[in-house]
């Protein structure tokens, strides 16, 4: 039974390009599954080790930068780009995960806070690498072979492959030891460290693995919207993250991406009836009444 | 010399706002261990409350002032007993959600009723400014200095020497014996939690007139708040005093002396820096009240 249905989602995603024939709905596609590579990097952290990390929004914009500046000054092809921006972010994981990681709780969120605080500082004020907050327009599209994929269809392939990627590193890191090690963690700290799991490491192979994964984002978004500015870095990008995994459900493999569809088409739904304030107004109500009555998420509420 | 005096001068007066969000933020986090993310905007409140007394109202500046804080208080006041009261037994890291959804609802409502554009708050002051030395200093500045410094001792005397400021010490220092001792702690939660959202919309009532008001300007205020916590120490209100006139100099000298455009940059360095190298915070001996 739920096989076929592996089965039956697996062959509409390979196939929803011919029957979405309306660019606006396969942009909103898009969009969801960069979103959902995103919300399961985020769920790494904040679903399996429990740490909360709100810099997100850093790993996502130094991805985009990163894949943003090799394809445009050096030139670089976007499939050498996109694993160096992959590289990129995870680096900024480790390094960020080596010096927070020291801290839990409260501490841990405001180091990475205030870290994706200095980064967007940069982007805004070094004219010279990033062109601050002017940007750097005409990042080209992927080329594969003779094609260019710069068509949605063909864009939306990448895009389904990079979540189908997201998805199957999540999913066997967390059905091995390392997984066991992370939830072990979670729960019971000094317990986990008592039967001889070395938290910092393990809790730092997160933080790369995860900021890895917002990076590939980061480059997927550069190269799909072709515009990289200091906007990237907006606390709003780290929100929504946060909003889809706790809504889809916190430590579950589609869970985030449950919430990653849901919260793309929701506001594009409403985008007609609404403004973008009320939206966002909207998001944070969400965001508190979610806590309240559906504390562990859509995923592990309806589906278990 | 005078370029020095004049930026530490500029920094004192940023500072003393500084201190008050610090030590608004301090006690809601020490006392209750809430993470209030929701706090700059109450920073926020504050700014517009006198935006709205002044402009919709027409009331004298200072009765705005006063009205500001009071929306701070009762906002604060409410908060605690809708959001925070129920969630008294759930995990640190749930009530820190809801108040990034409380941070977020705030600060986008603001939006839809002011608007994105700027506003400015008009205030009666003189805008010649007084000169000492080499040093001027704009008389709405000084006012804003020396307010911010009255409610700082204010706070002081409230936490040192009322019964209301010895049931919040006794509560941080052990909550259960507290109770067992007769503090009705769920209303020392709810003063604490009004107390501080009160200092923070002093703090933007204050420095609001000086800047701008615009809807977004509590982010960078609650990570203020955050840093200035952080470096006197959780709980510490001697030490959020110490921090906020800390932050402020070393923002305007940063401002000065290094880059402009990095000004915000100092406090996520402090942040960084204190919790990295010295996590009980710069000033602090041990965490504690008072």
């Amino acid at each position: 039974m739920r096989r076929a249905a592996g089965l039956l989602l697996a062959l509409a995603a390979l196939t929803l390009p011919l029957w979405i024939a309306n660019a606006y709905f396969l942009h909103v596609v898009i969009m969801a599954g960069i979103f959902g590579v995103l919300a399961s990097s985020l769920n790494l952290l904040l679903g399996y080790t429990g740490q909360l990390s709100l810099g997100h929004a850093a790993f996502f914009g130094i991805g985009a930068y990163a894949s943003a500046l090799l394809t445009l000054r050096w030139e670089w092809s976007f499939w050498l780009a996109l694993p160096a921006a992959v590289l990129a972010a995870g680096i900024a994981g480790w390094a960020i995960g080596r010096l927070a990681l020291k801290l839990r709780g409260a501490y841990f969120v405001l180091v990475t806070i205030s870290f994706a605080g200095v980064i967007a500082l940069i982007s805004i004020n070094w004219m010279d690498l990033t062109n601050g907050p002017l940007g750097l327009p005409g990042v080209p599209a992927p080329e594969l072979g003779p094609w260019s994929l710069r068509t949605k269809s063909a864009y939306y392939y990448l895009v389904l492959a990079a979540v189908a990627l997201a998805y199957e590193v999540c999913r066997r890191l967390v059905d091995s030891r390392i997984g066991r090690a992370f939830v072990a963690l979670r729960e019971n700290e000094a317990l986990a460290e008592s039967v001889g799991v070395d938290g910092t490491r393990y809790l730092v192979l997160a933080a790369v693995v995860s900021a890895g994964l917002a990076g590939l984002a980061g480059s997927l978004y550069a190269h799909y919207t072709r515009f990289v500015s200091p906007e990237v870095f907006l606390f709003t990008y780290t929100v929504t993250m946060v909003i889809m995994v706790v809504a889809g459900g916190k430590g579950t493999l589609a869970g985030p991406l449950v919430g990653a569809v849901l919260f793309t088409v929701l506001p594009e739904a409403l985008r007609a009836a609404t403004s973008w304030q009320w939206q966002m107004l909207a998001y944070g109500l969400i965001l508190v009444v979610l806590v309240f009555f559906l504390p562990r998420g859509i995923v592990p509420t309806f589906f278990r | 010399m005078d370029q020095l005096l004049q930026h530490l001068v500029n920094g004192l007066v940023l500072g003393g706002t500084y201190a008050l969000l610090g030590i608004g933020l301090t006690l809601i986090f020490g006392l209750m261990n809430v993470v209030n993310f929701a706090h700059g905007e109450f920073y926020t409140l504050g700014a517009y409350a006198t935006f709205a007394a002044l402009t919709l109202a027409d009331l004298n500046f200072f009765a705005a002032l006063g009205l500001a804080i009071v929306c701070g208080l009762v906002v604060g006041a409410v908060t605690e007993f809708v959001l925070v009261r129920p969630l008294r037994r759930e995990s640190i890291d749930t009530v820190m959600l809801v108040m990034i959804g409380v941070w977020i609802a705030m600060q986008n409502s603001e939006l839809l009723v002011w608007g994105g554009v700027a506003k400015s708050i008009p205030h009666p002051f003189s805008t010649t400014p007084l000169t000492l030395g080499g040093v001027s200093l704009a008389p709405l500045r000084l006012f804003v200095l020396v307010a911010a410094l009255g409610l700082i001792v204010g706070a002081h005397l409230l936490i040192h020497r009322t019964r209301l400021g010895r049931a919040m010490r006794a509560t941080f220092q052990d909550a259960d014996t507290a109770a067992l001792m007769g503090v009705r702690i769920r209303r020392i939660y709810t003063a604490t939690f009004a107390i501080g959202s009160g200092l923070a919309a002093a703090a933007g009532a204050l420095l609001g007139p000086i800047f701008i008001a615009y809807p977004s300007m509590g982010d960078l205020a609650s990570l203020k708040a955050f840093s200035v916590v952080i470096l006197g120490g959780l709980g510490n209100i001697a030490g959020a005093t110490v921090g906020g006139l800390v932050l402020g100099v070393a923002e305007e000298l940063g401002a000065g002396y290094v880059s402009s455009g990095y000004r915000d940059a100092v406090g996520f360095v402090i942040i960084i820096a204190v919790l990295l190298l010295r996590p009980s915070g710069l000033i602090a001996r041990a965490e504690r009240v008072g």
